[in-house]
């Protein structure tokens, strides 16, 4: 009997997985952009199934993002944020799960502010569960959409070189593309200010760490931007934001050190004026909605491949 | 491969072809409202081929194009692994058009009706007509087929094989005695 042909249950980290199955996932993707595009946007293939999205930290586009992908496949959809749960009246993660679970979800689509809590929930339920951030851990399903983006763009990641820029301490999106696009073998360079670097980029081989924002731009493919968690932080991890904006912002003198067909990217909500001016948001470089319309494509890939029900 | 038996060969497939392009004018008056789609993947290859065939006859300039069924299965959530995903490309609306769909083996007529479900979400067609290179019996739903290009008896022991030089470097249609039941 043949096997799935994505191999895992579920989709919690993207250090578990190998470059066929982000392959995978990303020619899957490819294949579902154009249903965005028909006059009716809608497949059956998900029919009867249950989608939960349950989200413990606030989000706007990942979960309209995950519940469109699911509406476009037909899945029927519920969305839980924590502060209309039981959550509010102290029910544990685990108890609120086990509720869920025994509604009879097909997958569950989960975030949460601890590191580690799909995968505590993941042993503990029959449904597929799909890691939409959990702390500052990882966030798979933006690196996918991340990555898809690259691809269309610089077709091939092997040698490529792409430059991440800003908070990676806090940031579970750099944490998951720096392990995506170590796997596929692109070059990957940070640049942080040093409170806000990971205390063990030992865990990152490959992911060379650099002094400054030009060191780290010089002849780059791609920019990535991270957002300045400015409710995280207050003032102490850096002496104000227009210091911040004035060593590490991406302007266009610091855009024009990569290469000439540089892509720009930011996963978003973006600080204009702090992390990435205006104009470089806006600019000829920037993809940064091709990202977003990229992220429902990826999210119909995984919920397509995850819904696999077959043993 | 045993009791391999040839049905067609390059030459044949290629008069069948021409045969079903001639019956394709002569049945549809308004020629400007003809569309081709193909279903992945030797649909795609007969439906270009046939393009090629109204181009050179009639100077026409069919519209192609591809369709990709897995969304539409009737099987996926009956336990059936998810099979890779490729991609539908129709870039033209179906609106009041007459769609010959196309796909090399009609048989069971699953596939079929999967791929009238994904086409009426590209609109509203006047009327969709099915081409099929081989038909060979054995339907499960009421699907009948408006051209054929050959009648194959078949037992559903047998296993019919259509070859296409776009993928397989040549031209045929075999019929074989399989162990275990072709799936569509």
């Amino acid at each position: 009997m043949k096997k799935r042909i994505f191999p895992w249950k579920d989709l919690l980290a993207i250090k578990r997985l190998h470059e066929e199955d982000i392959t995978l996932i990303l020619d899957t993707a490819e294949s579902f952009k154009e249903i965005s595009r028909r006059p009716i946007k809608k497949v059956p293939t998900l029919r009867g199934q249950t989608i939960i999205n349950l989200f413990y930290e606030p989000s706007t586009r990942t979960r309209s993002s995950f519940e469109i992908a699911a509406k476009r496949l037909s899945a029927d959809t519920i969305n839980i944020s924590a502060s209309t749960s039981s959550a509010v009246k102290g029910e544990t993660l685990l108890d609120t799960v086990k509720n869920l679970q025994a509604m009879a979800p097909d997958i569950i689509v989960i975030r949460h502010g601890c590191v580690g809590a799909p995968h505590l929930i993941a042993g503990q339920v029959d449904a597929r569960v799909v890691n939409a951030g959990d702390g500052a851990n990882e966030h798979p399903s933006q690196a996918l959409l991340d990555l898809l983006t690259i691809r269309e763009h610089k077709k091939v990641f092997a040698g490529l070189r792409v430059a991440i820029i800003g908070d990676i301490a806090h940031s579970r999106v750099a944490r998951s593309n720096m392990h995506a696009l170590t796997i596929l073998g692109a070059e990957v360079r940070v640049c942080s200010p040093p409170t806000m670097l990971p205390l063990n980029m030992n865990g990152f081989p490959g992911v060379k760490v650099c002094a400054s924002p030009e060191e780290a731009i010089e002849g780059v493919d791609v920019i990535m931007m991270l957002r300045i968690q400015l409710e995280r932080q207050d003032h102490t991890l850096f002496p104000s934001i227009n210091e911040y904006a004035r060593r590490y912002g991406l302007n266009r003198s610091r855009v024009s050190l990569a290469s000439n067909d540089v892509i720009i990217m930011h996963p978003g909500p973006m600080n204009r004026g702090v992390e990435i001016t205006s104009e470089v948001a806006d600019g000829k470089h920037s993809v940064i909605l091709d990202q977003v319309e990229n992220g429902v494509a990826v999210r119909m890939a995984i919920l397509y491949l995850l819904g696999d029900k077959s043993e | 491969m045993k009791d391999s038996k040839l049905i067609l060969d390059e030459r044949g497939m290629a008069m069948v072809l021409s045969r079903m392009a001639y019956e394709i004018l002569e049945r549809n008056a308004a020629h400007e409202d003809l569309v081709l789609v193909g279903i992945r993947t030797r649909g795609v290859f007969l439906a270009q081929r046939l393009q090629a065939l109204l181009n050179q006859i009639d100077q026409l300039d069919v519209p192609l194009g591809i369709l990709d069924i897995t969304l539409y299965r009737d099987d996926l959530s009956h336990g059936t692994h998810h099979p890779v995903l490729q991609k539908t490309e129709i870039s033209f609306s179906l609106d009041d058009k007459i769609v010959i769909l196309v796909d090399d083996v009609l048989y069971t007529g699953r596939t079929v009706r999967s791929a009238m479900d994904g086409l009426m979400d590209f609109g509203r067609p006047q009327a969709i007509q099915l081409l099929v290179l081989v038909d060979r019996g054995h339907r499960e739903l009421p699907i009948m087929p408006d051209y054929v290009g050959k009648h194959v008896p078949s037992s559903p022991d047998h296993q019919v094989r259509v070859r296409m030089r776009e993928e397989d470097n040549h031209d045929s249609v075999t019929v074989s005695y399989a162990a275990r039941r072709q799936v569509d």
